[in-house]
């Protein structure tokens, strides 16, 4: 009993990962149909970017904000200049396409993703990098009878209290109305006045930072980061917003979690090596009986 | 009634003769001009022709949203590669079994699915590319190799003495069999069938409404699609001796996804364009070392700002007609 | 005008009991329809009343919840729409829905899709059978498309053509099918004065030469009036009232549908309730 919980701890923790990049896809899915496949290389960036600032200003952050600190300063950092690049973007390469159809712009994503994977290689060279680990918290905790890592309880705390705040202003608030209407009809949206330009640069700025913030959450989890785990990280986050139904918030999030979960039972009782196949059967059952995904709502043509 | 020919009859083909003829000529004698490095080149131009003429019936004539396609080219290169390899049958018999069992497993997968709305059967075609690609990889009753494949793959042969085994040989397989599949696709473009894919791409509902079982074309075309991409794999199976799993992947499929876009969806023209970009790009630009991918990258993206349409649009109608006009000079009326 | 045929051997299209449920909206109930051949049917009411929804069932894109579609004395209740469409029923769209980037010759011809056989084997090699049927085809797309003075635009894209030729155009890719039952949602929707004249003289004469019955939607009461045999008022989902156009129209409930209850009536109504 106590194995599976903390397997399901596990499984919560990368579902969370998933989770927060999902919902980088589900929005700019949500808002404008578009399948973001850069997204996932946004997630890449942000480890990356973190992993600099760690390894370069260690020294200098920890003396002047402490370990946690250091850690919330690499962060910021992160998440700010993602957020930035997620902005010109979509300013450079998806703005212009957008009036010629749904299908240029994904090119121009998969152009997009080609180019940022490409520079992060030249930037950061080949080969894995690694998180240094003594910046990273080692501490294990014993829950009612289980054991977590101290890290696991942050990221979880940390992702839940990210998706809550998400879920209270997308659901709670006058400029969350505007992005559930924006995603629900452009047009009709701008002709009863809501400015669609400002509810693009939310969702580009927020997903891509999400995304960003998680991949230093995948640093100082696993340690090593590849220029190529955005393909990997982005497939299953992507998987994880169909699976909860494409352009819905509360979506993705659960279709992380789950996916997460998913993925961990399938490794530790079925066989690690076929736990993609068993997720992607799963996904694909679910879709058969719910073709619009968990929490997707038939949308109905008007014939 | 038959007086008239429908303009987009009067193909580019038979419009421009001279140039067609310098472009076949010119075809023939490549190989035997250039060393085997630059026939290879346009060997796996070649191959990726065939791959983006399959997607684009999937993809460009009926405007389904494939990104697993590379699963249907696993299946073909692997069902070749074991077939030779365990049981010694021949590759040129292998070449329509090959696509059988592409098109089998695309009938058997996709009937349960292919109602669902587009981006919801894009991940299922994502999802099965992934599924097929982590199969081979982990070597189910060591049929597949695992991460290094199999290997020692025959060559195609007919008895003793027609044996492919060069690089231009490979080179004339490969074009005739991407040739005699666009003679098919373009029969078939011009027909009961071919409309029936295009009015499904263009509104589903009023296809339905007009007779035509959306459902069982959107299948064919699946069926179809897979079983080229079958053969392709064949090809690829036997040229390299070689398949293992990384030729497969998500990338691949959406290479392919790229040419038929960047060409020009629907269009077979276009594919071949688009395929030109996607195999030749990179080698032209091979000097330029790592900054080319971020050039390729690029590429794509102005290609998508400035010709969203493709490099070679699918004309229909009275504009073929009139662009062919213009492209021609003359006025007739 | 016709007087309306009422020998039971003539009905081509029947509903009984037809009700459909969306959620908590009955959108039809308990409607019972009959069309007879070679004339032409109207169904009208206000906005929502259900028409549309109607004829989606009658033409298979709805399943119903209760009753019956009965077409030639065949029940074709929850039939797949291209199966009704081969059965002989062919409908128009409120929305026009055309094929928008292909010609408008290709549009009509899609009408002819179900009336053809060709496979896969005989498309590719162009056999001598396929190649007949390719012609008939074609030919009988033709002569719709001439049938609606649309020839002139056989090879432009079906998006480039004027509103009211789309309209007419949507109504040539029905015909192309050599239906027994044309089904046309508002069809003189966004047609001017001249427009609207012309298709109905052009319905007319359809009925007189080809062989069709035709069953409409209409807000245009000119149409109404000037065209129909029949006509059939849905109001809330029910049937509220059928009969010849010049009963209807001066008929009470038909006008208390569409416009509301006069205000007086309606606190005499009231006063008079209370005691």
């Amino acid at each position: 009993m106590q194995v599976i919980l903390e397997q399901i701890i596990n499984g919560l923790t990368i579902g969370s990962f998933y989770a927060l990049i999902a919902l980088g896809y589900t929005m700019v899915y949500g808002v404008l149909k578009l399948i973001n496949f850069a997204h996932g290389d946004f997630f890449t960036f942000g480890s990356y970017l973190g992993y600099t600032v760690l390894v370069f200003a260690a020294a200098f952050l920890t003396i002047h904000f402490g370990l946690w600190g250091a850690i919330l300063v690499a962060v910021i950092a992160a998440a700010i200049s993602i957020a930035l690049i997620g902005v010109v973007v979509e300013r450079l390469a998806y703005r212009p396409v957008y009036r010629a159809g749904r299908l240029p712009v994904v090119v121009s994503a998969l152009g997009t993703s080609i180019f940022l994977q490409n520079a992060i290689m030249m930037i950061w060279g080949p080969r894995f990098q690694a998180y240094p680990s003594e910046l990273i918290p080692n501490a294990k905790l014993m829950l009612g009878g289980i054991q977590v890592s101290l890290l696991q309880v942050i990221i979880l705390v940390m992702s839940f209290l990210l998706m809550g705040t998400l879920y209270f202003i997308v659901q709670k608030t006058t400029f969350g109305a505007a992005i559930r209407a924006t995603a629900h009809d452009r047009s009709t949206a701008s002709l009863m006045g809501i400015n669609i330009n400002k509810v693009i640069f939310f969702v580009f700025t927020l997903g891509p930072a999400l995304g960003a913030l998680t991949g230093v959450m995948v640093g100082m989890y696993y340690r090593q980061i590849s220029f190529t785990m955005g393909w990997n990280y982005g497939l299953k986050a992507f998987t994880a917003s169909v699976l909860g139904g494409i352009g819905n918030i509360p979506g993705a999030m659960v279709g992380g979690l789950i996916l997460g979960v998913l993925e961990m039972l399938g490794a530790a009782y079925i066989s690690a090596a076929w736990k993609d196949v068993f997720v992607f059967i799963i996904l694909i059952l679910v879709l058969i009986f719910r073709p619009t995904g968990i929490l997707g709502e038939k949308v109905a043509e008007k014939v | 009634m038959e007086q008239a020919l429908s303009p987009e009859k009067k193909s580019f083909l038979k419009s421009q003769p001279l140039v067609v003829s310098v472009f076949v000529a010119a075809f023939i004698v490549y190989p035997f001009l250039v060393s085997d490095y630059f026939i290879d080149i346009a060997f796996f131009f070649g191959i990726y022709a065939l791959l983006g003429l399959s997607l684009n019936i999937v993809l460009g004539e009926v405007g389904l949203f494939d990104l697993g396609h590379a699963g249907f080219y696993a299946i073909g290169a692997y069902t070749t590669a074991i077939l030779n390899t365990k049981f010694g049958i021949p590759i040129l018999v292998l070449i329509p079994i090959s696509a059988l069992a592409a098109a089998l497993f695309a009938y058997i997968v996709f009937s349960p699915v292919i109602h669902l709305q587009g981006d919801y059967l894009l991940i299922v075609t994502l999802g099965m590319g992934e599924i097929i690609r982590q199969a081979l990889i982990n070597n189910p009753f060591d049929l597949t190799g695992g991460p290094n494949g199999v290997f020692g793959i025959d060559f195609p042969k007919i008895g003793e003495y027609f044996v492919c085994d060069s690089s231009i040989e490979y080179y004339f397989l490969i074009w005739a069999i991407v040739g005699l599949s666009i003679v098919g696709l373009k029969s078939l473009q011009n027909s009961r069938i071919g409309r029936a894919w295009n009015y499904i791409r263009e509104d589903e509902v009023a296809a339905n409404a007009n007779g035509i079982d959306s459902r069982s074309y959107k299948l064919l075309a699946f069926v179809l699609g897979a079983g080229l991409a079958g053969i392709a794999g064949n090809v690829y199976a036997c040229k390299l001796m070689v398949v293992s799993p990384e030729s497969f992947t998500f990338w691949e499929s959406c290479l392919m996804f790229c040419i038929v876009l960047i060409g020009g969806m629907g269009s077979i023209p276009g594919v071949l364009i688009g395929a030109a970009f996607i195999s030749l790009f990179p080698e032209i630009f091979r000097p330029f070392a790592m900054y080319r991918m971020l050039i390729f990258g690029s590429a794509m993206i102005l290609m998508m700002m400035f010709r969203p349409g493709g490099a070679w649009p699918r004309k229909r109608g009275a504009v073929a007609f009139r662009s062919l006009l213009e492209g021609t000079g003359r006025t007739d009326a | 005008m016709h007087r309306r045929h009422h020998s039971s051997h003539d009905v081509v299209l029947e509903t009984k009991g037809l009700t459909k449920i969306f959620g908590g909206l009955t959108a039809v109930n308990e409607v019972d329809l009959k069309v007879h051949k070679h004339e032409i049917l109207s169904l009208i009411g206000p906005n929502g009343a259900g028409k549309t929804t109607v004829f989606n069932v009658v033409s298979g894109i709805y399943k119903p919840e209760a009753g019956k579609v009965i077409f030639n004395g065949k029940d074709i209740t929850g039939r797949k729409p291209h199966r009704i469409v081969a059965s002989g029923i062919a409908r128009t769209f409120q929305n026009i829905r055309l094929f928008p980037d292909m010609t408008c010759l290709e549009n009509v011809m899609a009408g002819q899709h179900c009336r053809g056989t060709a496979g896969l084997f005989p498309s590719i090699f162009k056999t001598p059978a396929q190649r007949r049927e390719e012609r008939r085809i074609r030919e009988t797309a033709e002569r719709r498309l001439g049938q609606v003075n649309l020839g002139r635009v056989r090879d432009e894209l079906a998006r480039n053509i004027a509103y009211g030729s789309q309209r007419m155009l949507e109504i040539a890719r029905a015909l192309a099918s050599n239906p027994d039952l044309l089904v046309l949602d508002e069809p003189s929707s966004g047609l001017n004065p001249r427009e609207t004249e012309d298709l109905m003289v052009f319905l007319k004469a359809l009925i007189e030469e080809d062989d069709v019955t035709i069953l409409l939607i209409e807000h245009d009461m000119n149409v109404v009036m000037g065209i129909s045999d029949w006509v059939v008022v849905l109001d809330g989902g029910r049937k509220i009232a059928e009969g010849l156009p010049e009963d209807i129209y001066s008929n009470d409930q038909v006008i208390e549908a569409y416009l509301g209850k006069d205000d007086e009536e309606e606190e005499a109504h009231g006063a008079a309730a209370e005691h």
